[in-house]
């Protein structure tokens, strides 16, 4: 049609606007994607693996793992449960319920960790009762789980609740009177109708939960080869001066976080009728 | 099974969707329940299936108290409104989902489930059907696989919310007369939903027209439309003209014109209401009930329908064309018009009718 050829910006103006979003793509993005890798490298292969198999690093390697194993798992129940009763039920406070689980984006990481640190921390509010028991939350693996559940919180809830409000509770009314039970309902009607986007939720909770750094460092402690994550280990051989090795665990981070786009991106494009996005979820 | 519902009420927040409902339906009756949206009738449904549960009342179903029983047990099959097929299944597992849930000892085998899916199939024309997903079927097959489904757990009674709602015309006409066929053949209970009045009329043996949570009128199709019960029914079933009147002594005036009136109407505003058929056009200086202007004609198949002038309102009359030609009906021309059947209704309310006036084609 005639009409359409006149819409839109001159070839000019679109070769320059395209030229524009290119560069600065390739500049924040892609460079300093490559320049990671480049730099771990920078001493060769063996080196690489040399850093790799180090025993600080490897430590917070499987750290960062157990982590992401107990919080991700916790947060995909978490996730369910919550979207489950806000997306299929009705009841007193439900929207407060939805702007608590939107919490842990709006509060920054680090206020998140403090907050852990003030309740039970050694001078917290349970501090004296969890000294008396010898628990130690703060500056152990339980403080950066918590961290971690906290931060990583809203990223299957979010990722569920439109998606299951879209749904509707027909199809579970109709599970419901042929004669299933609720177990049964939830097993063979809603978790088949939401599987690809809490693979999804749960995708984006594990790389934020890997990559987490704020919380998890003010709990952490820092305490070399017990408590510190990928993250932290990063910051720790960086301020030593020892970029290879600060690099080689940042590529380790940076083959997740492209690992964790491929995957996203393949289940996009294979199920994108069964993905409704979740609209506004910040990036870590 | 006959249900019986008694006192049934049901608010949600200070809304009466269910107001002290009363309704009995006996066994192998096939019952329309017929309301404007809004009106209650799918919460009435829902109530039934023991999808919601009702404030106060009582519902037994075949005798039995059924208010406390869950879904499962009230033997009961539900045609959703837009079928809520499971969308991840194929046909057959759709079919197949109420036999395969039951508890292990009541379970059929494999081969038993196979067999009455096969069956089911059949009986609703979708053989060799089964591999497919609810997406890739029409909207007439899903709704006939809503009903596979639904039937599979051997009901006795089957209710089914606007079960024609998503369908085209031709389908619809098509696809209840063969529900009426099904319900007769397998001794069913049926309740449907409707908005559409031809359906009910046409499909039910019994009509329940349901307006603002409550009853107005139950009974058979005939029986609603020729003695509705309140102005509401006769506004709900089918066309109407409605004029405002003035009663003195047992006479309705008109704008022009003045009608007896059935004795028990009291004196003051009224409402006559009269439907398009229900008017005789004939030459002016013959007018029973005044005279009004043609404003316009339209010709639907092989009838005319004939909008008129009548003082300061609209009246629509319905003519055989032939008949409508005969007079040499065009816009402008004036003619004489005559009621058959009059209905009156005083202004304030709906209460039950006053009675009717039938005037004879004397006038």
């Amino acid at each position: 049609m005639a009409a359409d050829r006149t819409i839109g910006e001159s070839a000019l103006t679109r070769a320059v606007l395209i030229t524009a979003a290119v560069a600065l793509l390739l500049l924040l993005l892609v460079v300093p994607l490559t320049l990671v890798f480049v730099e771990a490298l920078a001493k060769g292969g063996r080196a690489y693996l040399a850093a790799l198999t180090a025993p600080e690093t490897l430590s917070a390697v499987k750290l960062t793992l157990f982590v992401a194993a107990v919080a991700v798992p916790l947060n995909t129940l978490f996730g369910l449960c919550a979207a489950w009763c806000i997306a299929k039920f009705e009841f007193r406070g439900k929207e407060i319920v939805t702007t608590l689980i939107d919490l842990p984006f709006s509060i920054s990481p680090v206020i998140a960790g403090m907050l852990f640190v003030l309740l039970f921390g050694a001078r917290g509010w349970f501090g004296p009762l969890l000294v008396r028991h010898d628990i130690s939350i703060v500056f152990a693996w339980p403080g950066l789980v918590l961290a971690t559940v906290f931060v990583t919180f809203p990223f299957v809830a979010r990722q569920l609740i439109p998606l299951m409000q879209q749904q509707g509770t027909s199809e579970e009314e109709a599970a419901i009177v042929l004669g299933a039970n609720g177990v049964q309902t939830f097993l063979r009607v809603t978790l088949p109708n939401i599987r690809w986007g809490l693979l999804y939720g749960v995708l984006l909770c594990n790389a934020r939960a890997m990559g987490e750094f704020g919380a998890v460092s003010v709990v952490s402690g820092h305490i070399r080869g017990l408590t510190n994550t990928m993250p932290l280990q990063v910051e720790i051989l960086f301020n030593e001066y020892n970029s290879v090795a600060a690099f080689v665990v940042a590529s380790l981070l940076a083959m997740l976080a492209v690992l964790t786009l491929a995957l996203k991106r393949a289940l996009e494009w294979r199920y994108r009728a069964e993905l409704v996005p979740a609209s506004g979820v910040p990036a870590s | 099974m006959s249900i019986e519902i008694a006192g049934l009420s049901k608010h949600f927040g200070a809304i009466a969707a269910l107001d002290r409902i009363d309704l009995s339906i006996k066994d192998r009756e096939f019952l329309a329940m017929l309301g404007p949206s809004g009106s209650g009738k799918t919460t009435l449904l829902r109530v039934i299936a023991g999808l919601e549960a009702p404030d106060e009342g009582a519902l037994a179903i075949d005798g039995r108290d059924a208010l406390d029983l869950p879904p499962r047990e009230r033997r009961i099959g539900f045609v959703f409104q837009h079928y809520a097929l499971f969308r991840h299944m194929r046909v057959a597992d759709n079919v197949a989902f109420g036999l395969r849930i039951k508890p292990p000892h009541l379970r059929p085998s494999r081969r038993v489930i196979a067999e009455r899916v096969r069956e089911l199939l059949a009986l609703v024309q979708l053989d060799g059907l089964g591999d497919r997903f609810p997406a890739q079927l029409s909207g007439g097959q899903r709704q006939r696989v809503a009903l596979a489904r639904a039937l599979a757990v051997e009901p006795r009674v089957l209710l089914l919310d606007e079960p024609f709602g998503a369908l085209d015309t031709k389908v619809r006409v098509e696809l209840r007369r063969w529900l009426r066929t099904l319900h007769d053949r397998l001794g069913l209970t049926s309740v449907f939903v409707t908005h559409d009045q031809e359906e009910a009329l046409e499909l039910a043996d019994r009509v329940a027209i349901l307006n603002a949570g409550r009853i107005e009128q139950t009974g058979a199709p005939r029986e609603i439309y020729d003695r509705p019960a309140t102005a509401f029914v006769t506004g709900f079933l089918g066309e109407v003209n409605r004029l405002p009147c003035r009663v003195e002594n047992g006479i309705a005036r008109f704008a022009d014109a003045a009608l007896d009136v059935p004795k028990g109407l009291c004196d003051g505003e009224a409402f006559a209401f009269v439907r398009p058929h229900e008017i005789d056009l004939v030459a002016a200086h013959e007018s029973a009930a005044g005279t009004a202007v043609v404003r316009a004609l339209s010709v639907i198949g092989p009838r005319t329908r004939i909008h008129l002038d009548h003082g300061d309102h609209v009246l629509e009359a319905d003519a055989e064309r032939a008949a409508a030609d005969a007079l040499g009906l065009a816009p402008g021309v004036r003619v004489g018009i005559r009621f058959r059947t009059v209905r009156f209704y005083p202004k304030a309310n709906g209460e039950p009718a006053a009675g009717e006036r039938r005037c004879g084609s004397g006038g």
